[in-house]
């Protein structure tokens, strides 16, 4: 991993218009991704983690707008670009997207091959003969036999995996340098899950791609990513190097995700479960966001927003729980056998 | 295995070498292709497998939506698949019940809370009074954790979680023995589906349910099922109590699915070796598979040679876990 900068974001609020009512959003986001990493933005619905980054690719619902804060993408800020046609420069060539469900992101219309063409056409420019070569190509590198065949097939006469493979091939074919996956698996069974994760890890390294996931299930991403940003509430509540957020997670609300996968469930024992509902956005949040779910808050949380305490070099996290004041308070017992999985790991 | 005891020998559902198929002669697809197993009293069985591989149909016929072409279905011993008569087919949309994966999509949006859980107690023979009815959907909300207000609101005004929880009080109404929960979780957040999974087994234990839970993903199954049944196109490959499962995979494709299961531990993770299941290593030309136990309570698909190697297999992790 290099540590160049790719994209800043500072201090980004995102806000929309609902009902004559305001929502916040994004509240305040500062994140740094570099150049050749693989970053998991990690939390629940709601949480903002699909209005965040679709705001580096100017795709926020028409209700929707940036109220303040920066995106710097190679010296543009992006944030504030008010013409579609300067996003469109953006948009594939530079930073692309895998949706969910490809069962809705490919046009039943079309044949595959022509869906993926129209992408190569439009941002390199090939006509004829080598656009039919180009696209082939592209389609034996995600994975799809038989690419002559293929070419002429049309979305329905795909499974669900190779559609989002179909899918993949689009993003990758306009050679972007940050692809952005919003919950790429999630549609699809566990054994092709695995096997699109790691096809994503595979291009990731043949085009040197600076990959963002996006996903509600932290299972998944310690397979793929470098680092992990939680975030809850319209903020990432903590970030870290994937090591240091699995086996040395500090904020209670990435404690609770990670206490509640069923992998780590015991047989007859309840599940953890996160009581509560996340807040509305509509009104200011006071204090820690996660602070009324939180069976361990401190009475500081439900007054003061918690500013970042360093972990680490790489690792910081929102919560009041770092300050040296704080009592000392043990991790829940999930916590601690995941910290003992790590064992050689010391964060 | 102090939870054990919770399972009676009792065999509530006894399925008996049934096909579902679909279409006729040309068209004909078979999707459940001579399945076999019997779900015991109060116990959670699972049925895994990828979609299109035959799960949701098998649920589907034991609560007589898809007609079975071949094979038996027994509920109480007593057979409940072809024609039956009409009493019993009302007697059985009572005790079977079903809940769906999706709950945007499984609940009727025009309807009130009040209207959709108690919609199957019209159908039912002696009508009930008005505060008889309004008292059960209170209590079927209150099982489920809502409280009796939500019942005048309407299906949009709730969040995922609250929705299955809905759907879930929609069963619970007609007082079931047996709940078929097709994928109940698949489409919730991570931190719904500890609270739906709670709820589900919390309830097991209060009314005594058996569960057919139907899920294609095993580290979901290895904390709710007590059996585990895997199924790959039509067929179940693999049955046995869930640990064993675990502890000892057998079949190719159930070793398959279970190196796809993502673990929260990113140094494991980035070592793992990913299995990907080939039907061709089956070489059933001469040598014909069956159903057999190859372990008590451990049930295989498979042929002789095959499970010539599976016992060697067993026998050596035997004697790995001796030494």
């Amino acid at each position: 991993m290099s540590a160049e900068p790719i994209l800043t974001v500072n201090n980004l609020n995102v806000k929309f218009n609902l009902r004559g009512k305001v929502l916040h959003a994004i509240r305040d986001i500062s994140l740094t991704v570099y150049e050749g990493e693989s970053l998991a933005i990690v939390g629940e619905s709601g949480s903002g983690k699909s209005v965040f980054t679709k705001t580096f690719m100017g795709l926020l619902d028409a209700n929707g707008y940036i109220e303040s804060g920066d995106i710097i993408y190679k010296g543009t800020n992006l944030a504030k670009i008010k013409k579609e046609k300067e996003f469109i420069k953006i948009r594939g060539k530079e930073i692309a997207m895998v949706l969910q469900d490809p069962m809705t992101s490919l046009n039943p219309l079309k044949t595959i091959g022509s869906q993926i063409a129209e992408a190569i056409k439009m941002h390199q420019g090939l006509k004829g003969d080598a656009l039919k070569a180009a696209t082939i190509e592209i389609l034996k590198d995600v994975g799809i036999t038989e690419p002559e065949r293929r070419y002429k097939q049309y979305p329905h006469e795909f499974s669900g995996g190779m559609r989002q493979r179909v899918v993949i091939a689009i993003a990758v074919a306009c050679r972007p340098k940050i692809l952005i996956c919003d919950e790429p698996t999630t549609a699809l069974d566990v054994t092709i899950q695995a096997q699109i994760l790691k096809l994503l890890k595979d291009l990731k390294k043949k085009f040197d791609l600076t990959t963002i996931y996006i996903t509600h299930d932290l299972g998944v991403v310690a397979n793929v990513a470098d680092r992990i940003a939680v975030m809850y509430a319209g903020d990432i509540v903590e970030i870290g190097k994937s090591e240091e957020i699995f086996y040395d997670p500090k904020h209670p609300y990435t404690w609770a995700l990670l206490s509640s996968l069923p992998q780590l469930g015991i047989k007859g024992e309840d599940l953890y479960s996160i009581k509560g509902t996340p807040p509305n956005l509509f009104q200011p949040i006071k204090g820690d966001a996660f602070a009324p779910r939180n069976p361990l808050a401190l009475k500081i949380d439900f007054i003061k927003r918690p500013p970042y305490f360093s972990v680490s070099g790489t690792h910081k996290a929102r919560t009041w729980l770092l300050d040296e004041r704080a009592p000392r308070v043990e991790p829940p017992e999930h916590i601690k056998m995941l910290k003992a999985q790590g064992g050689s790991y010391n964060g | 295995m102090a939870e054990m005891t919770k399972i009676t020998n009792e065999k509530l559902v006894e399925v008996n070498h049934i096909s579902v198929t679909f279409g006729e002669r040309k068209h004909k697809f078979v999707a459940v292709d001579d399945v076999s197993f019997d779900i015991y009293k109060g116990e959670t069985f699972g049925l895994v497998g990828e979609s299109g591989s035959g799960k949701t149909t098998i649920g589907r016929s034991i609560i007589r939506i898809h007609p079975v072409s071949q094979g038996e279905i027994k509920f109480h011993g007593q057979i409940i698949s072809g024609n039956i008569d009409k009493e019993l087919d009302r007697e059985l949309t009572g005790k079977i019940q079903m809940i769906f994966q999706d709950p945007m999509a499984s609940l009727n949006e025009r309807a009130k809370v009040d209207y959709i859980v108690s919609e199957g107690l019209y159908s039912r023979e002696h009508k009930m009074t008005e505060a008889e009815r309004k008292e059960k959907v209170a209590k079927a909300l209150q099982d489920v954790g809502l409280l009796p207000e939500f019942a005048s609101r309407f299906p949009h005004e709730f969040s995922g979680g609250q929705r299955q929880r809905i759907g879930i009080a929609r069963a619970l109404i007609m007082e079931p023995e047996f709940i078929i929960a097709d994928e109940p979780i698949s489409a919730l957040d991570v931190s719904i589906r500890a609270q739906v999974l709670n709820l589900l087994s919390d309830l097991q234990k209060k009314k005594g349910l058996t569960y057919l839970f139907i899920a294609h993903d095993l580290s979901v199954m290895r904390f709710i099922a007590d059996r585990i049944a895997v199924i790959h196109k039509g067929k179940i490959v693999e049955l046995a109590q869930t640990e064993k499962l675990f502890a000892n995979p057998l079949h190719p494709y159930t070793k398959a699915l279970l190196s796809a299961i993502p673990q929260p531990d990113p140094i494991a993770e980035k070592k793992k070796k990913l299995l990907i299941y080939d039907p061709s290593v089956h070489d059933y030309d001469k040598d014909l598979p069956s159903w057999m136990e190859i372990e008590p309570e451990h049930y295989i698909y498979a042929n002789k040679r095959e499970a010539e190697e599976y016992r060697k297999e067993l026998k050596k992790k035997q004697d790995q876990k001796g030494v």
